[in-house]
């Protein structure tokens, strides 16, 4: 499906090729709003960030919005989510109202995690979103705690744990895999492979360019998925969540996706060609999810141009409230550092 | 009062915590079943089981990372670094994660555990096995670093920083765990960030911490014979720093000697002699002294730690030279 692209390497035998389930009308219309509201968000942020409203670093999620969309419609409320500095789509879509995401990008102190985090630390222990962290592969063991304390209290919520391909190159992953399986922790170990370490293919990165393999090492059970359709993805995750729940332990997905930005804002992504990205957008996820829905006849072009303007309006309204929005007092830097309230900070 | 060992204390701190804390648990390599590598845990399995005192792989990042993530989602970890020079393994997690996931979250998601271990050097152990990094965490706004230096102060602060809401670096030594010093039956906590006075005098100040507070009090008992008074403080904790009861004791003797196991750039002297000097400076009646280790790698041969270490020797002849009567 995906081997068109050169550096993919051929996928393993547990590879998912169609989705077995029959998905609700209700699903498709949900993925089709919350995938399209990641990706006009992003182009929103990309648009702030062109224009410095928005600083610091910026990890655009556009292309990937499958991968999350079938992430949680796979999983409960109660679940834990944790992922790395691409994070922005992941906050929007656990319910994290976009405006403040979006105040979050601007800095501004009604942001999720009130302009003390910026774009690559979206947290909400609210939403279970136990964060956006930016040391590649740091969140991979931090994922496997959060779902150690569940196993611990005897709850059955599995922790999704993202990262990206650069990531699995990173000790801190070998490290908890083999502790995941060895206690059968209920954590969800997702590769969001989108090809590219920053702007270092997967074939410049490693004698072995499978990535589904590296599971395999610790025994983990491990699938490669299609992270360009919500379908396979869920039902790679249903699978794997209900392994978890079990007592059964870990998975490890090797997600094949596709960011069509650079790494990040900084980034020309001159290391790909114009014919490879333009080869994804031809399966955009988005642009699939919709003519299934029209081929469903779930429901009418009319039906799409609302969900447009809608979305159109929440982006909107999350710039202006971030735009009202003001700035943390710079005296915040002393607070949120320590949880006791009279820490005595050198200030001299 | 009763007299036990200092690893015996360490023990009694998380058990008692442990019973007052289903979320509280200990995880580290050999704690479990080994009953420690230094026998802090002995018997810890048996009474907790091994859900709570969990035996890892030799794996400090992922462990380490691990704990931080469970103290994310509730519990209250109790990391055993064999060594704190293995921690440097797991620095990531423990700078990058548990000292800023309170304040990136915006206050969302504390960090309430213990890393604790032997620091320092402990005889001929060569250079890997011989380091003191008190001032490297010390250094990170978001940890506490617990440095104790006898039985009781142990039980006490382990307690205080078991209980502590934020990530608490607490400081052993393996050539701590066998003394054997006074330690009340009852129940006490001793607070993470107070300094004491371990002994009282006026003719110049003592500053010290964790092991080395031996030599000061022992350099304070031989100059008491030659008739010169020290007084002794006993840092404690090292981040924070207990600025206060260095000054007063400083605005009284009008002398100041430090001494601590650590390298001598950035050190916690070096921190020490510039707080005095901006608080202080008047009351100075001769340049601040301090006796670190050698600054170089800690040797194999008996001769270098001789040379490498703060001995009583040095001590006094600092503190002679701040009374001028070298």
């Amino acid at each position: 499906m995906l081997c068109a692209v050169p550096n993919f390497v051929s996928f393993a035998t547990l590879f998912i090729k169609m989705a077995k389930t029959k998905f609700t009308k209700e699903t498709y219309l949900n993925w089709y709003e919350q995938m399209l509201l990641m990706r006009r968000f992003e182009e929103k942020a990309a648009q702030l960030y062109g224009q410095q409203k928005i600083k610091g670093f910026c990890h655009l999620y556009i292309g990937q919005e499958a991968v999350v969309a079938g992430t949680l419609s796979a999983t409960r409320k109660d679940d834990r989510h944790i992922t790395a500095y691409r994070d922005h789509a992941h906050a929007i879509a656990l319910g994290i109202p976009s405006r403040e995401v979006m105040a979050e990008l601007y800095g501004k102190v009604t942001g999720c995690s009130k302009g003390k985090g910026g774009s690559m630390h979206m947290f909400s222990k609210e939403h279970n979103f136990f964060g956006g962290h930016g040391i590649v592969g740091g969140q991979i063991p931090l994922g496997a705690g959060i779902a150690l304390a569940d196993q611990y209290r005897g709850g059955d919520q599995v922790t999704i744990c993202s990262f990206g391909d650069g990531a699995a190159r990173q000790g801190a992953l070998h490290e908890t895999f083999n502790m995941a399986m060895l206690w059968k922790l209920p954590v969800i170990f997702i590769c969001e492979n989108n090809g590219y370490a920053m702007g270092t293919s997967v074939e410049r990165t490693t004698n072995a360019p499978d990535m589904s393999i590296i599971g395999k090492g610790y025994d983990m059970p491990s699938f490669v998925v299609d992270g360009m359709h919500p379908e396979t993805v869920h039902e790679a995750i249903a699978e794997a969540a209900e392994r978890a729940r079990k007592g059964e332990g870990p998975t490890y997905l090797d997600v094949r996706t596709y960011r069509y930005r650079g790494h990040s804002m900084s980034d020309p992504a001159k290391y790909r060609t114009k014919e490879e990205v333009e080869e994804y957008k031809k399966k955009d996820p988005i642009e699939v999810v919709k003519a299934t829905i029209l081929k469903q006849k779930f429901a009418a072009e009319a039906w799409f141009d609302e969900v447009e303007a809608k979305i159109e309006g929440i982006v909107a309204e999350a710039v202006e409230f971030s735009e009202n929005s003001p700035y943390p007092d710079g005296s915040e830097l002393y607070t949120d550092v320590y949880a006791e309230p009279n820490y005595p900070y050198i200030t001299e | 009062m009763r007299v036990i060992q200092f690893r015996e204390a360490l023990r009694e701190a998380m058990t008692e915590e442990m019973k007052r804390d289903e979320q509280i648990f200990l995880m580290g390599e050999e704690v479990a079943e080994y009953n420690g590598a230094y026998k802090v845990s002995q018997g810890m399995l048996d009474e907790f089981g091994p859900k709570r005192i969990i035996d890892t792989p030799i794996a400090e990042l992922g462990f380490a990372g691990i704990a931080v993530g469970a103290a994310m989602n509730g519990l209250r970890p109790i990391v055993e670094f064999m060594t704190f020079n293995f921690s440097l393994v797991a620095i990531d997690q423990v700078i990058n994660a548990a000292a800023k996931m309170y304040q990136m979250s915006g206050g969302q998601f504390n960090i309430p555990m213990v890393f604790r271990g032997p620091t320092g050097s402990a005889g001929q152990l060569g250079a890997q096995h011989s380091q003191a990094f008190e001032n490297w965490y010390a250094n990170c706004p978001g940890l506490k670093v617990v440095v104790p230096s006898n039985p009781a102060d142990a039980k006490g602060l382990l307690k205080s920083a078991i209980r502590d809401n934020d990530p608490v670096i607490f400081m052993e030594s393996e050539q701590m765990y066998g003394d054997k010093g006074e330690v009340p039956e009852e129940e006490y906590l001793i607070p993470i960030g107070k300094a004491a006075v371990k002994r009282e005098g006026t003719d110049v100040t003592i500053v010290s911490f964790g092991k080395i507070m031996k030599v000061a009090l022992a350099t304070a008992e031989a100059l008491a014979a030659e008739g010169i008074s020290c007084e002794v403080i006993d840092l404690m904790t090292v981040r924070p720093i207990d600025y206060d009861t260095i000054i007063q004791s400083v605005q009284k003797t009008n002398r100041l000697v430090i001494v601590e196991e650590a390298w001598p750039l950035a050190s916690i002297s070096t921190e020490i002699s510039y707080m005095v000097q901006k608080k202080a400076f008047d009351y100075l009646d001769a340049p601040i002294h301090r006796i670190c280790t050698a600054d170089a790698p800690l040797g194999y041969a008996p001769t270098f730690v001789q040379e490498f270490l703060p001995n009583v020797e040095r001590t006094t002849k600092a503190i002679k030279a701040v009374l001028y009567k070298a």
